[in-house]
């Protein structure tokens, strides 16, 4: 039976990181300050690494430019994209926390419809810190929040549900379109506050957008590679959408689970949509065979841990999505790039340990 | 709600368990007054139904059941009454709402024309081949989201649209029993649909559906040997829907849940939730016995129809959880009967979808 209400929820600060990547300013922490200052930064600057990247003062960060990325990972580096918020997922690796907070610098805290200023990073640690229900749907949505419930039908066996390994937030004001619905719709700002979290079920692939995102490091952190993107390669806007493919396919196959809705942040910055649909143009026409691709993708129980998931998937990606493009030969070799920094940055312990399903509460 | 509905289009079907439907539908009165009403009153029930004037509605009683019915191992008793309603019906979209709840508002306080919410649910297309997050794209000033593959943008036709309730929440007798003053207070304003193959509970007690093509998949199959007239003590709506959603997800059919609310509370047992919680303990067993079973069926691609995909249906019901509990024999029975009834009663909803 999902438990009573809690009382209040942990600060986590010495638990979590927030990695934001950035090629401007970082003035959009001033916003944030009262929710983000008691937890440590991880900054990747993409761009100039010559540029001074300027931090508001009284926060606790780590700064890492592009000349960091290479000293740091050698030729590993290759696997990390250069000009695209891509390269935020060096974050995920270089950080020793069990929790990671990912969030764009164009976003910026949102109001409930009371008017209250919503602390996203508290409701993400609340949407962790308590089970998913991917095996079977919940029409009152996160059975686990207060006031809600499995409802009748529901099966007893199933409520203790699985750990939860992301949380997915929302945006108000822009939404997060692709461009040629941009171009369709300009105009079009999300005003519709949506009160609830729930879990994407098992089997089902989402678009999983990295503005404003949340994941158990321990758990996922090693599926959650954001690709080869901007300078040099033929796709962008699409890091996000591969590393949640992948980690979605992975979680399903490891039983865990992926939940969806609150928090909200306000999205401020409607990037360009010609820039945008130049970015995505090939994405448009590879996602058609992407998308099957990760549907029918099957891991095999000898994958027990997300590193032997994500070089499985590697192999499969390698086999079955090069004739699409040779591009996704490059990205295959990327993954394996990817996990094989991340061992080399994360030698065994939590993060590469076998995920042994049982639900934390 | 812009959208212009057809009433002519539409039965709202309410199963009587209550005698006095007086204050159900003068609260309804706004919202249903303009559609057709099919009134089933309890098999069970002695007293006479109260009905308000000013409604265009037809009641069918025990006797209408017999004879339309016949000698069936089908029982129309309790909630199962509603049944019979979407049988005899004729129209397109079947609306059906527990004669204990009444019209919910918004959180802007407007009054929730929940006819209205399910109509526009099911005329416009579900997407349960990839999430949305931004919920149902086809709403007002929502989209499919970035990454969303363009392919799959038509979405496909929705077949069902499962509601929610505020005050009381549809809990079964152990959650009632441990949050027994709990109130459903959160108004989420989406309607999302929920993914093919994913199972899920479908509460007959704010429903509506396509009849013209999944009518055969909404039957009254599943009969707790200790059902009751309270909702806690039924399992037949949550048996129904997940065969429903079997059909569905076979037939590349949508089923979207979450808007409309109603507001349930009246009328509604304040009940012993301790009492109906050892009757409903049987339905809480049997569902351990259905989940592994739902997961592993496949319907062969020569099932094109709802009808072809119920019988299908009832016989691995038969086979496979016969065995398991009487109760399951008789539900398979039950759906057997159902299709030949429908075939019967309405030739004109065999149309492949």
């Amino acid at each position: 039976m999902a438990g009573g209400s809690i009382p209040s929820t942990p600060l986590l600060k010495d638990e979590l990181d927030i990695v934001i990547p950035t090629i401007r300013n970082l003035d959009f922490l001033e916003m944030w300050r009262p929710f983000f200052q008691q937890y440590h930064l991880i900054i990747v600057q993409d761009g100039d690494p010559s540029r001074t990247i300027k931090v508001p003062e009284g926060f606790d960060y780590e700064l890492y430019n592009r000349n960091d990325i290479n000293r740091i990972l050698g030729p590993k580096a290759s696997c990390i994209s250069f000009k695209d918020s891509a390269c935020r997922c060096f974050g995920y690796m270089v950080s020793k926390k069990k929790y990671i907070f990912t969030i764009d610098d164009d976003c910026f805290v949102a109001k409930d419809p009371s008017g209250k200023e919503i602390n996203a990073l508290e409701q993400h640690i609340k949407n962790l810190l308590s089970p998913s229900s991917p095996f079977f749907f919940n029409t009152l949505y996160d059975p686990y929040r207060e006031g809600a419930d499995f409802v009748r039908g529901y099966p007893f066996s199933l409520r203790e549900g699985a750990p939860t390994a992301v949380s997915h937030g929302l945006w108000l004001n822009i939404p997060d379109y692709d461009a040629p619905t941009q171009l369709v719709k300009p105009l079009e700002r999300n005003t519709r506050y949506v009160d609830a979290v729930l879990t994407i079920p098992k089997g089902t692939l989402f678009p999983m957008c990295g503005m404003n995102l949340a994941f158990n490091r321990e758990l996922i952190g090693p599926a959650m590679y954001f690709g080869l993107m901007g300078d040099g390669q033929p796709i962008g806007r699409y890091d996000d959408m591969w590393a949640g493919w992948c980690t979605k396919v992975i979680c399903d196959h490891l039983g865990l689970g992926v939940k969806t809705g609150l928090p909200y942040i306000w999205h401020s910055k409607a990037s360009n949509p010609f820039v945008n649909l130049r970015k995505e143009y090939n994405g448009i026409y590879w996602q058609e065979e992407i998308i099957p691709f990760f549907q029918t993708a099957v891991l095999p129980k000898e994958c027990t841990s997300v590193q032997k998931c994500y070089l499985e998937l590697s192999k499969q990606v390698k086999a079955k999505l090069s004739k699409v493009d040779p591009y996704f030969d490059k990205l295959a070799d990327a993954m394996v790039t990817w996990i094989e920094a991340w061992d080399e940055l994360n030698p065994s312990g939590s993060a590469a340990a076998a995920v042994n399903g049982s639900a934390k509460k | 709600m812009s959208l212009d509905i057809d009433g002519s289009e539409v039965d709202v079907v309410i199963a009587a368990l209550h005698p006095n439907l007086t204050t159900f539908l003068e609260e309804w009165r706004p919202i249903l007054s303009r559609y057709h009403l099919i009134i089933l009153k309890d098999p069970d029930m002695k007293e006479e139904l109260q009905i308000p004037s000013g409604f265009d509605h037809q009641v069918y009683t025990k006797v209408d059941m017999e004879k339309v019915a016949g000698q069936t191992s089908i029982n129309f008793s309790g909630h199962s009454s509603r049944y019979f309603g979407y049988l005899i019906s004729c129209k397109k979209y079947i609306i059906s709402i527990d004669d204990d709840c009444l019209p919910a508002r918004d959180d802007q306080g407007f009054l929730v024309d929940a006819v209205a919410q399910h109509v526009t649910n099911l005329s416009t297309p579900a997407t349960p081949f990839f999430f949305n997050t931004l919920y149902d794209p086809y709403r007002k000033g929502a989209d499919f989201v970035r990454g969303y593959p363009f392919s799959l943008r038509n979405g496909v036709e929705c077949v069902m649209s499962c509601g929610l309730w505020l005050n009381i929440a549809d809990y079964d007798a152990p959650t009632q029993a441990v949050k027994p003053d709990e109130r459903n207070l959160r108004y989420v304003d989406a309607v999302l649909t929920v993914p093919v193959r994913s199972m899920m509970p479908v509460s007959g007690i704010n429903v509506a559906f396509r009849r013209d093509i999944v009518g055969p998949a909404f039957f009254p199959a599943l009969r707790l040997a200790g059902e009751g007239k309270c909702r806690w003590e039924t399992m037949e709506d949550i048996w129904c829907g997940m065969c429903a959603k079997l059909v569905c997800d076979h037939l590349g059919l949508g089923v979207k849940s979450g808007l409309p609310y109603v507001w349930r509370g009246h009328g509604v047992d304040g009940g012993d939730a301790l009492e109906s919680l050892k009757k409903e303990w049987e339905g809480v067993k049997l569902m351990e016995h259905v989940v592994p079973f739902f997961q592993s069926v496949r319907l062969p691609r020569t099932a094109v129809t709802a009808e072809d995909c119920v019988i299908k249906i009832a016989g691995m019901v038969r086979e496979q959880l016969g065995p398991l509990d009487l109760v399951f024999k008789h539900a398979a029975d039950a759906m057997e009967a159902w299709v030949k009834l429908w075939k019967a009663a309405a030739p004109q909803s065999q149309i492949n979808s």
